[in-house]
């Protein structure tokens, strides 16, 4: 055996026994660039899923519900963060990763590209949006990889309490006027189906599934998880008094699972080609963003480097001129 | 509940609510994502004290949402759109160094605001400290920085003598506030390598107006767009 075989088998039983990986440990080069790939995503995720809710908080219809929405925005960005630190682990840079987003080299989740149309809008985000990815993320925190499951913990705690909100709006919503209860309905209405398509294709299409659950990157099949989330969904829309938009969907004795309806794929492949309602807008708006902010991040760059304290001393009293 | 206390409130409460929500314009247009953080950060703060105060004077909601731009108490200078970033640093600082001051001497006295000032003191405190680094970075960064640092000190000067105007209910001796604030704001721009404007800090139309509830344009459009859900759903609850 060689060191390189040494290395890999090595990697192997650390994973097989349920270790974590760390940054400093040896790792295949397919394990690394499938993180980065994934993790970044995950960051741009919550960098760009800013844009559909803070859509809402210049109106929301209260200041209690204004606050809460605030409050979830600025975790979001915090979330973005945590994920992009994560990924630096691997040996990538945040402006190397957000470059890849602005120039579309990397995704981000295909439900940001729908646009929220009503205050409604913000509570079926939270339940289904945020309940979908809790799902999806929970087994995330058992990650073989250390740095992301441990972000991945701190994230899961806030999306929960995220999604609670979310299921509280709609139930104001829903036991509220018609007017308010026709808005909850619409929402989930709109909001269904492409929550399920969160989950990612069917098992039998998903290309990097076997390897993702052979490294412990994922633990779920993308239908295990989509399941598991429609058998959550089920009896909490009854709760609230909607119902969701799938004539198909009933209980399976014999499966002890809920049957639902065809996902149209075709949409979905749409919208991760960049054909969705608002994919232009979302990338244009980040874009517009680091733009017209770069002239800050230079001023921010050139006093720092200016009043760069040297190893061990003293801030100089003196600065020196500012250079054109 | 008497009078000037909640003339009182309303004043420093739509301070607050205005700020916020221009400060929340800025969600996913920041510059760079720590300052995502930290504006919605500031903004959440603001709306908190803002519905303290608001409470103190009636029901936060319907002072909020169905009071007409003549109705609000707020300075003119909080309500200034949110232009660049550099604006928005800039108005920032004028604010929250006011703001700051007041705060800490209501904190220290014995008047119906010194338990939420002794609270929101610190968070102001802050916010200050955010807009002072912000200051000292664009003023004393590039060239482009700098320019747009001293452009946007020049526009807002203007709306800066309204915060020392007195208000009934409002018990601090405004001319050692306006004293300190100016020491304070200068100190700030001269390390910041920016020149103290030297334009009035009060025009005819801004003096004392956002107080009476005489506004700026910009001000009508923003009401319109924070009251309009809650006013399509009269006697709704959310």
């Amino acid at each position: 055996m060689d060191a390189a075989e040494r290395y890999e088998a090595a990697f192997d039983e650390a994973v097989a026994a349920d270790e974590r990986i760390e940054p400093r440990d040896w790792m295949p080069d397919a394990y690394r660039s499938t993180l980065i790939r994934q993790m970044a995503q995950h960051a741009h995720s919550e960098i760009i899923g800013m844009q559909p809710e803070a859509n809402w908080i210049t109106r929301a219809p209260s200041l209690r519900r204004k606050a809460i929405l605030m409050a979830k925005v600025q975790d979001e960005a915090g979330h973005g963060l945590y994920l992009y630190s994560a990924t630096e682990t691997l040996g990538a840079s945040r402006d190397e990763l957000l470059d890849k987003l602005h120039s579309g080299r990397q995704r981000y989740s295909s439900i940001f590209n729908y646009p929220t149309l009503t205050w409604a809008d913000v509570g079926a985000i939270g339940w289904l949006v945020d309940g979908a990815a809790i799902t999806n993320q929970v087994p995330l925190c058992r990650c073989s990889y250390g740095p992301y499951a441990r972000a991945m913990v701190r994230i899961c705690k806030e999306e929960s309490f995220h999604q609670r909100q979310g299921y509280e709006l709609l139930l104001a919503l829903s036991r509220g006027t018609p007017a308010q209860h026709a808005m909850a309905q619409d929402a989930v209405d709109r909001w269904w189906w492409p929550s399920l398509m969160m989950f990612g294709p069917p098992d039998e299409e998903s290309a990097h599934s076997a390897r993702s659950m052979l490294w412990k990157i994922k633990r779920h099949s993308n239908d295990e998880l989509r399941q598991r989330f429609v058998d959550i969904c089920v009896p909490q829309a009854e709760a609230l008094g909607l119902t969701l938009p799938d004539p198909e969907l009933r209980w399976n004795e014999q499966r002890g699972h809920h049957d639902f309806g065809p996902i149209d794929w075709s949409e979905f492949q749409r919208v991760l080609k960049g054909e969705g309602p608002c994919n232009e807008q979302r990338l244009g708006q980040r874009r517009r963003a680091h733009e017209e902010g770069a002239w800050v991040r230079e001023a921010a760059a050139a006093h720092a480097a200016r009043h760069r304290t040297p190893r061990g001393g003293s801030r100089p009293e003196q600065r020196e001129e500012r250079t054109a | 509940m008497t009078d000037s206390v909640r003339t009182a409130a309303l004043a420093l409460g739509d301070d607050a609510l205005v700020l916020s929500q221009r400060l929340g314009e800025w969600a996913g247009h920041a510059p760079v994502l720590e300052e995502e953080v930290a504006l919605a950060n500031i903004a959440l703060d603001l709306l908190g004290q803002a519905r303290v105060l608001l409470s103190l004077a009636g029901d936060e909601d319907e002072l909020a949402y169905l009071r007409e731009e003549r109705e609000f108490r707020n300075l003119q200078l909080v309500e200034q759109p949110n232009g660049d970033f550099a604006h928005t640093i800039t108005r920032q600082l004028f604010f929250s160094v006011h703001q700051h001051l007041l705060y800490e001497r209501l904190a220290a006295g014995d008047g119906p605001f010194a338990p939420l000032a002794a609270k929101a003191v610190n968070e102001v405190a802050y916010h200050r400290d955010h807009a002072e680094q912000w200051t000292l970075r664009l003023g004393d960064g590039t060239p482009e920085s700098h320019e747009r640092m001293r452009r946007a000190c020049e526009a807002l000067w203007r709306f800066t003598a309204e915060p020392f105007r007195p208000v009934e209910g409002v018990d601090v001796d405004g001319e050692a506030l306006e004293a300190a604030w100016l020491e304070a704001v200068t100190e700030v721009l001269e390390r910041a390598t920016l020149t103290v404007p030297t334009g009035p800090r009060s025009l005819s139309w801004a003096a004392g107006a956002g107080r009476q509830g005489i506004h700026t344009e910009p001000f009508g459009r923003m009401l319109a767009e924070m009251q309009h859900l809650h006013r399509s759903h009269p006697g709704a609850s959310w």
